[in-house]
């Protein structure tokens, strides 16, 4: 399920993947799965995050997630407007977490 | 030997507490909830999917957490005294919202001694700091033989011991469970924590393998 071009894109020590949080985890596969069914280009997701990575940030999952969003909302899988709100219901604890 | 209580591995699951969040999710937290519900929503995947291919990896969350601890320890003695004398305190010091490690115990090898764990019962693992046990781990084979002849296994997993070095098995239960301290490899002094991490192995520190410096390290 996960091809070569799309495992070199992961983090990776002692030759395993990690997850520190359980949203990394999400995020990480949300972007296999949404890839896997043809939502969008592996490469048009590997240089939104390489990018992202590029500019010195901390945080691969961090970057990983905002890159998944930008070719998701690219692709016009989701809408800029729903997104922020669904964000804010979550904030303010208007919703029931999914995972 | 003390008794087991054949706990086995029901005590993996991570436990979410979803639902009653107490407080609000973190930025990050709250944009991953709301992509996935968005995308549930749409029918683009379903929430089985990601579990499968988080449940794939999920192993790989627990290894980190030991390798880290080992990291530090290599790198600050005084930490190395509190992982030895109080290893789940020492472990949620670095790791706070990881699964608890009670009932760890931590054995450090030293140029005498080398430690090696097994579960002779079950398979008893600190899986709170080292993730889901190997397959092998919990082979018959390996559960025996790591008592009887523990040179000839770890031969096997291709560490050859001197006979001055001696070999002590440490039997796991699920009131105790051990995890291996290695020892640093040498040629790694002045590396980062960030890099000894990379060197410590879930196999070291079981106790079938030693962290190698790569070929050529930089002293």
């Amino acid at each position: 399920m996960i091809d070569r071009e799309v495992a070199d894109s992961l983090p990776r020590k002692n030759g395993e993947l990690v997850f520190e949080a359980p949203w990394e985890g999400r995020a990480f596969g949300m972007a296999v799965v949404t890839h896997a069914k043809g939502v969008y280009q592996w490469g048009d997701f590997r240089d939104r995050l390489v990018e992202r990575v590029s500019e010195g940030s901390t945080h691969y999952y961090r970057d990983w997630l905002n890159a998944l969003e930008a070719v998701l909302l690219a692709r016009g899988a989701i809408e800029p407007d729903e997104l922020e709100a669904r964000v804010k219901e979550y904030k303010e604890l208007r919703r029931d977490p999914v995972f | 030997m003390s008794e087991h209580t054949h706990h086995h591995h029901d005590d993996h699951d991570h436990d979410h507490d979803h639902g009653h969040h107490p407080e609000p999710p973190s930025d990050v937290e709250a944009r991953a909830l709301a992509l996935e519900s968005l995308l549930r929503e749409k029918g683009l995947i379903s929430g089985e999917e990601i579990d499968r291919i988080v449940s794939a990896y999920e192993h790989d969350i627990g290894p980190m957490i030991g390798a880290r601890v080992v990291a530090r320890a290599w790198t600050d003695a005084d930490y190395r005294q509190r992982l030895l004398a109080d290893p789940a305190a020492a472990v949620a010091e670095l790791h706070p919202s990881g699964p608890s490690a009670t009932n760890l115990a931590v054995v450090a090898n030293t140029p005498e001694v080398h430690n090696l764990v097994v579960c002779t019962l079950c398979s008893c693992y600190p899986w709170a700091v080292l993730g889901l046990p190997p397959s092998w781990y919990k082979s018959p084979p390996y559960r025996s033989r790591a008592v009887s002849e523990p040179r000839e296994v770890l031969k096997e997993f291709g560490l050859e011991l001197p006979s001055s070095v001696r070999v002590n098995v440490w039997d796991s239960s699920s009131d105790l469970r051990y995890m291996v301290l290695p020892e640093r490899p040498a040629g790694t002094e002045g590396w980062s924590e960030e890099e000894l991490v990379a060197l410590v192995t879930r196999d070291s520190m079981i106790g079938v393998a030693r962290p190698q410096a790569p070929a050529g390290a930089r002293s």
